[in-house]
């Protein structure tokens, strides 16, 4: 077996009481449902236009299962490749370890301020906490990613990371904490927030030597990173520095550029709902006189080799984090990312988080509840994870409380045997009786513990004086 | 055709009313209907809370009863969605039996092909398509499709009617919170139709909504759509 | 470049579809649509016309900064200076940066369905820095450089280890209220020139 992963993915609170909280946020419900329909709208008109859009996303997930397969071989590959092209490839287990590498790097260059291009793979193993303890200060460059770092705040979506707060509250969020900010011209008008932030971070980027970032892909054939991007903050933090280290989940793989053609179709119309998103870069190694000159890739496992020996849980490794799932997950919508208490929210998360921990870290078990079942995230889903299947998978092999278990298995002794259950219909109708008698309306108000959830908000009906059977018998 | 009727345990305890439906509709189309009284339950609440060792006996029980019948029907998306997508995988035995089971909606507009059942509801319904009949079994728009052909019923759009409830069986009471707010979007959509039946392929759902709706002391009321299609002029 | 996986047959995917099998004028007129769709502006001309459709697109510039390959022949319309980059002599960023400043560059391949300009650091398209510090990115695509989908792109490009820049329109953000806001980091516009040869052509394409 190999180890579980650590770092921002460990829920520290169970779900249900993280939610509650959310829940108690009007703002913040209101927020989400906007954020989530528009972008919801967007990415169904763009995947209509492609009339082929079943038959890429079996491609996307056929690749990605094939990379699974061969993992180690084309990690190899990728070693060699990117090698050959001038970058240095290293390997790190776990979250402490690629911090460790990371911060290494970055101290050896004798900066202390590092840009940050938004990258999943960082968040996930808390590089921005490891290395301001070692004395350097991480630069978050994307608008989103600078929003919630100014605000002192942790990421609530996969792809927006401040999809939690409105224009006035960002509005605010410069004006108390951006340095420098021109407050006679900043507006809650979104292209005046936009135009603080590059005026914030131009600076920045001419004089940088230090940037870090993540990968959409790995391409195992050419040893290249590919980084999908909108706003030009990437291309500048994998261009203009000197150094560039990249923290890149071994699960990115594809085999080669063919491959990544499908990807750059399914991720764009599935994540910002476009055609093509603005920027794509993609480097391989050191180009002379063009980028950085030292470039480093740390691949990261941090649990990704334990989901792999799952055979049903490793599909979830097919994820290219568009979070298409996210915005169409009706959970989600209500309360948001920080319910789920790790990097990776909404259905997605509520897989991959306690399959890279192991169910027994922190309240990672109580995430694959955290679902009606509902499929619409994987009907969105350009990979075809079967989330529902997976989230089933996992209450399957998690640990459940022992009362539960008892009344599940009592019930499905009286299930399995026709007489058993007849008899439960008929002790359901007696204990209902005097209920029926004293309560012309045929609903109850209150249920007691464990039924008390239900009837916080619904009534609940009394069983008919009659069953269906009894109908039948005598008819 | 010989019919048999898998009514489902929720129905069975709960909804009579539903199961009687299902049999006058067919009925009425000169089928044959049989209840083989061995039936319980599907499995689904085990399969779906992680219980996969306590719900294979029942799959392999609901296999035994209703392998004679050519063709299987249930008034409920769910469950059938429960014995077609998961009993291959969890006893793939059942295979077989899985594949002839039908929801309502499916057999009448598939297997027999009929849309009009000189059904009668002079009243104004919303229809809640419910996720697994959704995503899971496809139904499209059949229900609708049988709906549309009543007598006096006026059919009106649900508003973001793909939406889940909420409900999702164990997940209103482990996750009450987040389930009643879900609930309280779906019971404010229902409202804003104006609709004074709230019709549906599966009582479990509706007993979710309909509680909301009670609570609420909300115009519409809970209705599974087979009880519309059985009713008739002068029934009443 | 096929995988074992059966990523050949993948990348595909896009054939059969309409825009695989749409004529050369399709293409051009589909790019240009998606184009200005990302706010980008499109300027046409045949090859002949290119000094003085370029001259016109950098009408009122103070500096024109251009790869040290651009050829001498498009810019001869163009009155103001005209600066090379040269690789033993670099251009700082800080000059990259003045007010005003504008580049001109080619490209490797365009398509047409996404709108998507892909620059390899080839022929006619210098380092990266240049196409990005610039707030004005003047980017010319000749006719036969378009294909219809992504998969016909990256089967294109002479050597994908080349360092890549896929653009799509100008830089943009969704991340306040998924609102789709228009210039961030990146160069805030992008002027495409399409260079098209008419029908009875005859002439040197490049």
């Amino acid at each position: 077996m190999s180890g579980h992963g650590d770092g921002h993915i460990v829920a520290h609170r169970p779900f249900p009481a993280a939610a509650t909280v959310e829940l108690g946020k009007p703002q913040l419900r209101e927020n989400l449902r906007n954020a989530t329909h528009t972008i919801r709208d967007k990415r169904l008109r763009l995947v209509a236009e492609r009339d082929d859009w079943e038959e890429l996303r079996a491609s996307g997930a056929r690749i990605k299962d094939g990379v699974l397969a061969r993992l180690p071989e084309l990690l190899d590959q990728f070693t060699e490749a990117a090698t050959a092209a001038g970058a240095v490839v290293h390997r790190a287990a776990d979250a402490e370890q690629a911090c460790a590498i990371v911060t290494d790097l970055v101290r050896a260059t004798g900066e202390t301020e590092v840009l940050k291009v938004k990258s999943m793979a960082t968040q996930e193993i808390a590089l921005n906490e490891a290395l301001t303890a070692a004395g350097i200060e991480p630069v978050e460059t994307d608008l989103a990613e600078l929003i919630v770092q100014l605000a002192g705040d942790t990421p609530s979506h996969i792809l927006v990371p401040a999809i939690h707060y409105n224009r006035a509250q960002i509005r605010d969020i410069f004006a108390r904490q951006m340095p420098g900010v021109d407050l006679s011209t900043l507006t809650d008008d979104p292209p005046a927030l936009a135009e603080a932030a590059r005026r914030h971070l131009r600076q920045k980027f001419l004089t940088a030597r230090v940037a870090v970032s993540g990968a959409n892909f790995a391409v195992a054939e050419t040893g290249s990173l590919v980084v999908v991007e909108s706003e030009g903050n990437g291309r500048m933090c994998l261009t203009l520095p000197e150094t560039l280290i990249s923290v890149v989940g071994i699960e990115k793989l594809v085999p080669n550029f063919q491959d990544l053609a499908v990807f750059l179709e399914l991720l764009p119309r599935s994540s910002t709902g476009e055609r093509m998103n603005p920027y794509t870069t993609v480097w391989s190694g050191v180009t002379p006189g063009d980028g950085p000159q030292q470039v480093h890739i740390v691949l990261l496992d941090n649990g990704r080799s334990a989901v792999r020996d799952d055979p049903v849980g490793r599909q979830a490794l097919r994820c290219i984090r568009c979070s298409a799932c996210l915005n169409v997950c009706p959970v989600y919508e209500r309360v948001g990312g920080h319910a789920y208490g790790s990097v990776y929210p909404g259905p997605i998360g509520a897989i991959l988080s306690p399959q890279l921990t192991g169910q027994a870290a922190g309240a990672n078990r109580t995430l694959p509840y955290a679902s009606t079942l509902c499929g619409a995230c994987f009907d969105a889903c350009p990979v075809r994870i079967n989330i529902p299947e997976l989230l089933i998978h996992l209450r399957q092999t998690g640990p459940k409380p022992a009362g539960e278990r008892a009344a599940m298995r009592a019930a499905a002794q009286v299930m399995r045997s026709p007489r058993r259950y007849r008899s439960a219909l008929r002790s359901l109708r007696w204990a209902a009786a005097p209920l029926r008698w004293t309560n012309r309306r045929g609903r109850l108000r209150r249920l007691p513990w464990p039924l008390s959830g239900w009837t916080a908000s619904r009534d609940a009906p009394l069983p008919p004086g009659a069953s269906f059977r009894q109908w039948w018998a005598d008819r | 055709m010989r019919i048999a009727l898998f009514l489902t345990c929720v129905n069975d305890a709960m909804f009579p009313a539903t199961g009687q439906a299902v049999v006058r509709i067919l009925e009425r189309l000169g089928h044959t209907v049989e209840f083989p009284a061995a039936q319980t339950c599907c499995g689904q609440m085990h399969a779906n809370s992680g219980y996969r060792d306590e719900a294979v006996p029942m799959v392999r029980h609901f296999a035994d009863t209703f392998a004679p019948y050519q063709a299987i029907v249930a008034p409920s998306g769910s469950c059938v969605a429960m014995v077609r997508d998961a009993y291959p995988r969890l006893w793939p035995a059942a295979a077989p039996v899985a594949a002839r089971t039908y929801e309502l909606s499916e057999l009448l507009v598939d297997v027999l092909g009929v849309t009009d059942l000189g059904a009668y509801f002079p009243h104004r319904v919303t229809y809640h398509p419910t996720c697994h009949g959704l995503r899971m079994l496809r139904l499209g728009d059949r229900p609708q499709r049988l709906l549309r052909e009543v007598e006096g019923l006026e059919l009106v759009e649900l508003p973001e009617a793909e939406e889940c409830c909420g409900f999702g069986g164990t997940f209103a009471v482990k996750n009450s919170g987040v389930s009643s707010a879900m609930l309280a979007d779906k019971c404010a959509a229902i409202g804003d139709t104006g609709a004074e039946y709230l019709a549906a392929a599966d009582n479990s759902c509706l007993l979710h909504i309909g509680g909301g709706l009670s609570r609420e002391g909300a115009g519409s009321k809970p209705v599974h759509y087979a009880e519309i299609l059985a009713n008739q002029k002068g029934a009443g | 470049m096929s995988g074992a996986e059966g990523g050949g047959e993948a990348g595909d995917a896009a054939t059969g579809r309409p825009v695989a099998d749409a004529s050369a004028d399709e293409q051009l007129e589909l790019l240009t649509d998606r184009l200005v769709d990302y706010r980008a502006t499109v300027g046409r001309c045949d090859r002949a016309g290119l000094p003085d459709a370029l001259a016109a697109v950098l009408a009122e510039s103070t500096r024109v900064v251009v790869p040290a390959d651009l050829p001498a022949g498009w810019l001869t319309s163009h009155p103001g200076e005209v600066i090379r980059d040269q690789a033993e002599q670099p251009l700082a960023l800080p000059d990259l940066d003045a007010a005003g400043v504008r580049v001109v560059t080619g490209a490797a391949v365009a398509i047409a369905e996404t709108g998507t300009i892909i620059l390899d650091a080839g022929d006619h398209q210098g380092r990266r820095a240049l196409t990005l510090v610039p707030d004005h990115h003047v980017c010319v695509v000749f006719a036969d450089q378009v294909v219809g989908s992504v998969p016909a792109a990256l089967r294109r490009l002479p050597d994908p280890r080349r360092p890549l820049t896929l653009i799509s329109g100008p830089s943009a953000t969704s991340d306040i209220e998924l609102q789709r806001v228009e210039g961030v980091h990146g160069p805030r516009r992008l002027a495409v020139l399409l260079v098209v040869e008419p029908p009875e052509g005859g002439g040197v394409v490049r």
